[in-house]
């Protein structure tokens, strides 16, 4: 049914196109590509774009970002902490955590199918991934779904820990697609984070947290 | 609700002028939106050169589309999807029935579609024993409501906060009467949470299919698209034809006038771009991704090249949120799937002129739908097509005798205007009756959902005249 459906559609816009129909032409109107920008300015324009929709930003140190996150596991009172054992912010914060008895965090590994973890997932305090860059522009997150991090790591739990490097901050969209070669490997899913989950569909009344995190909290390494 | 032949256009809207709180609601709701627009377009020349931009990719998508989607088939079945295709809504139904049944599933999550309410998917699936579940705040509220979207991005937005708070202490088991959002959302995050984990299958809408590399790209804000993407094993995106674009550069202005029009926003919380199902090692997402590409009267309208405009639309709503006949009836009054301005054309070509051609009419021309289009749709030139084409149809020419009166009225008008005495003397009749032209008769019944126009004791042809050293001019 969906082939004769498939060959019938096709042979009706094919038909409505007359032979040599005209290509218009994209160049001339694309927007010149965004100006790069010093890596503070970088910094800036992220932390205000995304501050502005509510998510928590820290800019730290490259070697101070593991001492930071655990202060605010502690602060923020996180008993069960979701993670991926093989990505590389997961193997450095367990491995580098300085109290011996963890403070009572619990760290559950992100090491089976869901399906199988299915009730654990549900029921942790917090999520922690890396990020694949941020664009600064409209200020997001870039996440890439793999092996080592999978998808409901930053959808599931209430808090979501993002960890993202000062130097894959882009200016904007149209550019870090180029950087990081979107068009040639796009894996199972790439995902654009502004901030904590949200919704105003109740008289324009803005709530988070309404099926995805309540909370983003973003550690910038410079 | 598809009402088909039995659609009185006069009555809904009639009754929708009369619903006081139905309006209160529209016209703040509206106005939020509009300011919320302005406030991420601030610069007019690049908002212009944006819209530009915006058009040219979706004109240039649409002078090869056969191409592309044969492109994006190709891509998604080498990335591992499964494609189909529908000429109509009972064949897609059908075809989402096939894969529900194959799985055995009893239960679907759903992120928001207007694909799937253009199907009434949700009903063809509860006579086929499914249950649906609308997981977007707004979508799950008029669900509960027994109700359809009035809004193509905020559902819900004819109800305000009691009459959600009265729904949800009725129909959700446990939950109590309160009126704070917070507490709200937390009864609906409550309510659906569980169920993301208990459906076989989820299906969304797509915004953009990317056929450069058979992307399926998904904006939202509360992540209720992301679960039903990635938690159930089976997810099905259904589509219509026209949201193929051709490549991945083609979506960072698309997204930017997209969230901006529709919300007032830079980027939504999630943009979310799928492009296969689980990978081998992967630990999550759904092991089966289906495409549904629905045409349902959308290659007819592509047929004609001047109609073929309306297949640009990015479905942002930002047309209704400006119409000034939508914000006063809302979208239930248009008696089909999409209200408002882009409805008032799309509608008319996919169900037939004879059927919802009336839908044209209910328009001043103002142009403010054009104005705002993020691609650019010249909305007005085609309306004004598509009433040509209506007043040609039975009910069409009935209409247009019944509006005979109308062009006696504009008739006099003009007699009035062109002949002095005449116009002096209409002016002060009309000054002197006007308290008492809208007491009773047709202009009475016409005031009840309009203000009353004040007219002046003197007219401003008498006024200029008293006026020092004008005598002569």
């Amino acid at each position: 049914m969906s082939s004769i459906s498939r060959n019938r559609i096709l042979a009706r816009l094919f038909g409505a196109l007359p032979p040599g129909t005209e290509i218009p032409d994209l160049e001339p109107a694309l927007a010149p590509p965004g100006e790069g920008f010093s890596s503070e300015e970088a910094i800036r324009r992220l932390k205000a774009r995304m501050a502005a929709v509510n998510a928590e930003i820290h800019v730290v140190a490259s070697g101070q970002w593991r001492q930071q996150l655990q202060a605010i596991i502690r602060t923020k009172s996180v008993k069960r902490l979701l993670y991926g054992p093989d990505s590389a912010v997961g193997r450095a914060l367990v491995a580098g955590w300085t109290e011996p008895s963890r403070d009572g965090v619990e760290f559950i590994a992100y090491d089976a199918s869901a399906e199988a973890l299915k009730q654990t997932i549900f029921q942790v305090d917090a999520g922690l991934t890396g990020t694949l860059g941020a664009v600064a522009e409209t200020g997001a997150l870039i996440l890439k779904s793999s092996a080592e991090e999978p998808r409901l790591l930053s959808l599931v739990p209430p808090i979501h820990f993002a960890v993202l490097d000062a130097a894959a901050i882009y200016p904007d969209l149209a550019t870090a697609m180029q950087a990081l070669n979107w068009s040639t490997a796009m894996p199972t899913n790439m995902l654009l984070i502004s901030g904590p989950s949200k919704t105003a569909d109740i008289e324009f009344t803005l709530a988070y947290g309404v099926h995805g995190p309540k909370e983003l909290v973003v550690l910038i390494r410079t | 609700m598809d009402r088909g032949n039995g659609f009185d256009f006069q009555g809904n809207v009639g009754k929708a002028l009369a619903d006081r709180r139905l309006r209160g609601n529209l016209q703040s709701a509206m106005a939020t939106l509009r300011t919320k627009r302005q406030a991420v377009f601030v610069d007019p020349a690049e908002l212009e050169a944006l819209r530009l931009v915006g058009q040219a990719i979706k004109q240039r998508a649409l002078a090869q589309l056969p191409d592309l989607l044969r492109r994006l088939e190709e891509n998604c079945t080498r990335n591992g999807m499964h494609v189909h295709w529908a000429e109509t809504t009972a064949n897609a139904n059908r075809i989402v029935l096939e894969i529900v049944r194959q799985h055995g599933a009893r239960q679907m999550v759903k992120g928001k579609s207007m694909v799937s309410e253009e199907m009434h998917l949700n009903r063809f699936l509860e006579e086929n024993g499914i249950t649906c579940l609308e997981t977007d705040l707004g979508e799950f509220i008029v669900q509960l409501a027994g109700e359809t979207p009035s809004h193509i991005i905020v559902p819900a937005i004819h109800k305000n906060k009691d009459e959600i708070a009265r729904l949800f202490q009725r129909k959700i088991p446990g939950a109590p009467y309160t009126e704070a959002v917070e507490e709200l959302n937390a009864i609906a995050r409550k309510t659906l949470r569980e169920k993301f984990f208990q459906s076989e299958i989820g299906l969304s809408g797509v915004n953009f299919a990317v056929a450069e590399t058979g992307t399926l790209c998904l904006v939202e804000n509360e992540g209720n698209g992301r679960m039903c993407t990635t938690v159930p094993p089976v997810h099905i995106a259904v589509m219509g034809l026209e949201k193929v674009i051709e490549r991945l550069s083609d979506l960072p202005p698309l997204l930017r006038l997209l969230t901006g029009s529709a919300t007032g926003q830079l980027i939504t919380t999630y943009v979310n771009l799928i492009s296969s199902p689980r990978r081998e090692g992967e630990k999550d997402g759904p092991s089966e991704v289906h495409l549904l590409i629905l045409d349902n009267g959308r290659s007819r309208i592509f047929a004609d090249p001047v109609f073929r405009q309306t297949l640009q639309c990015i479905r942002c709503g930002t047309c209704l949120n400006h119409c000034p006949v939508y914000t006063r009836i809302g979208g239930h009054a248009y008696g089909f799937v999409y209200p408002g301005p882009i409805g008032k054309i799309l509608t008319p070509q996919m169900e037939g002129v004879q059927t919802a051609g009336e839908l044209a009419m209910a328009s001043s021309l103002c142009n403010a739908c054009e104005e705002v289009c993020p691609v650019k749709i010249p909305i007005p030139a085609l309306l004004r097509r598509l009433r040509q084409r209506f007043a040609e149809t039975p009910h069409g020419s009935a209409l247009a005798r019944h509006l005979l009166l109308e062009r006696w009225i504009w008739k006099g008008w003009a007699l009035v205007n062109r002949i002095a005495w005449l116009n002096a003397l209409v002016t002060r009749l009309t000054a002197a009756l006007a308290p008492h032209l809208t007491a009773a008769g047709p202009l009475k019944a016409w005031c009840q959902v309009r203000r009353a126009p004040e007219f002046a004791p003197r007219s401003l042809h008498r006024q200029v005249l008293s006026e020092e050293g004008v005598e002569n001019e």
